[in-house]
């Protein structure tokens, strides 16, 4: 079935060429590069603000690049994009489970949508798979924080997308929740789905990701594994380290003065 | 069409779920046209002048009205509770019809209101409410309140999708409730003061609610009925063609 223009080479999952995005005057995104390979874990790190939920929103087909291209499994976000959205899955920041069904209902909802046969064994077989079998048949608003997100990753999965988009997984997550998605996150590595995370935090990063790239005032600052951040450029081995209190401070910056403006 | 007609079924099975699941919304809905339906009935109808016709009667077209008025308050925070969470935002992004998710929607909330609206006209039944109408008459009711529903309908979608807040998404169907009040729903226009009588004559409800009490009393409809649908139609189109811009802008 391979035509040799769709499959020419091992080609990247995810392409972003040039990429900016404007709101009005406002310039968030300045021109991103991002190439993420097939079956990888892509970290996009950043403080509050820096663009990153703008740049998963245009790769997610959700809003349009003021300029520059993007392709996702092959197909372009702007002209092809049914397309890209049959091979992605996007677990967003806010929670995309619904409250007021269960937890069987919900995965039941995204198998029927997804047009797949067997909606209720798909149900199953993630609750089971995530852990959450007790609790198929209780309301996803009596879930937990840590069961809420890995319900809303499993419903990411039906349908094995191949590319798997996560906003900000763990933020506002206690701690042994947060470790629970970093499972759930590890899992689909070794399933061989790319997925490409966004996250404020360096040690999510770090544990998780193959390539990291560091995404700071619209553009990508920095990129490649932790090794390579480390040790193989050596000037750029001093800006990350520069980098880690930067991001932190900003962070700490935006939110502490966001807390005195009040 | 058949993505559509199966996503839209999909979508509209899970919101039907959230009524059941909480059916304080339509009782809330019917609750309160039903109070003022007893209130104007055995408190202030005595004291109007409405011929042989019974005061229920008279007055029960005023009441369907603020029965989809107020019902429609939680299509707006249906909607609302989609956009505002990373729901709408999960079947954006999923390979499924683009209308789907409006139309589920807009179907509940059809749906909605028309239960309600049965609950409204039961009880009319019981306390007194009478009609000849024929068939054809109950026809044109039922298409009528249909489109009226549907009109108000879009006017909640626009609220749900630019509130910034479940109130402010809400807030906007306290000035429908309170519209057919200062119309010919409850009293006679012609009892009304100068300006008071002039925006009751010309506003949508009173053409509304003539239409629908002439069909109900069997009496000729006048071209009343052509004013009413004109206004639905209107509010329909203008309503619809601002919420479709709201969408467009949030994907821009």
């Amino acid at each position: 079935m391979s035509s040799p223009e769709t499959t020419p080479r091992k080609q990247a999952a995810i392409i972003a060429t040039s990429i900016t995005k404007s709101f009005g005057e406002h310039l968030v995104l300045r021109g991103v590069d991002l190439e993420v390979a097939p079956g990888s874990i892509h970290a996009l790190l950043g403080a509050n603000g820096a663009g990153k939920t703008t740049l998963i929103k245009i790769l997610t087909t959700l809003i349009k690049p003021t300029g520059g291209s993007a392709s996702v499994a092959g197909y372009d976000v702007a002209a092809q994009a049914q397309r890209v959205r049959e091979s992605i899955s996007l677990t967003g920041q806010f929670s995309a489970v619904d409250g007021i069904l269960t937890g069987q209902e919900n995965l039941e909802l995204i198998a029927r949508l997804r047009h797949l046969s067997h909606p209720q064994q798909i149900a199953r077989d993630l609750l089971e798979r995530f852990s959450l079998a007790d609790a198929a048949g209780r309301r996803t608003a009596q879930y937990s924080g840590g069961m809420a997100r890995r319900l809303d990753i499993a419903m990411s999965l039906i349908g094995n997308p191949k590319v798997v988009f996560l906003d900000e997984p763990t933020t506002g997550l206690d701690p042994s929740a947060r470790l629970e998605v970093w499972d759930a996150v590890t899992q689909l590595r070794e399933r061989g789905t790319t997925v490409l995370l966004t996250t404020q935090y360096l040690d999510e990063a770090e544990k998780l990701a193959d390539r990291i790239s560091i995404l700071h005032e619209g553009t990508i600052q920095a990129e490649g594994t932790l090794g390579e951040l480390e040790h193989l450029l050596p000037p750029k081995k001093v800006e990350y380290v520069e980098k880690k209190p930067t991001l932190e401070d900003i962070f700490l910056a935006l939110t502490e003065g966001k807390k005195s403006s009040k | 069409m058949k993505r559509f007609l199966s996503d839209t079924g999909v979508l509209f099975t899970r919101l039907m779920r959230h009524i059941v699941r909480s059916p304080d919304t339509i009782i809330t809905t019917a609750a309160m046209p039903i109070a003022i339906m007893l209130l104007f009935v055995y408190v202030f109808g005595g004291a109007t002048n409405t011929g042989s016709v019974p005061y229920v009667t008279y007055t029960l077209p005023g009441i369907l009205l603020i029965t989809v008025a107020s019902g429609i308050a939680y299509t707006a925070m249906r909607l609302f509770e989609d956009m505002s969470g990373g729901i709408f935002e999960r079947f954006q992004t999923m390979p499924i019809s683009r209308t789907a998710f409006m139309w589920s929607h807009v179907l509940t909330s059809i749906v909605a209101n028309v239960v309600s609206l049965i609950l409204v006209i039961g009880l009319a039944l019981v306390i007194g409410f009478r009609t000849g109408a024929s068939a054809g008459r109950w026809l044109a009711v039922i298409g009528i309140m249909l489109l009226f529903t549907l009109a108000l309908t879009w006017v909640a979608v626009v609220a749900g999708l630019a509130a910034k807040s479940v109130d402010g998404a809400t807030a906007f169907s306290y000035p429908l409730i309170f519209l057919p009040f200062i119309s010919s729903a409850f009293v006679p226009t012609a009892t009304m003061p100068g300006p008071v009588r002039w925006f009751a004559q010309y506003q949508p409800v009173t053409s509304i609610v003539n239409t629908l009490r002439n069909l109900f009393l069997g009496t000729p409809v006048s071209g009343d009925i052509w004013t009413a649908l004109g206004w639905c139609v209107a509010i329909l189109v203008v309503f619809a063609i601002i919420a479709r811009l709201l969408i467009h802008r949030r994907t821009a």
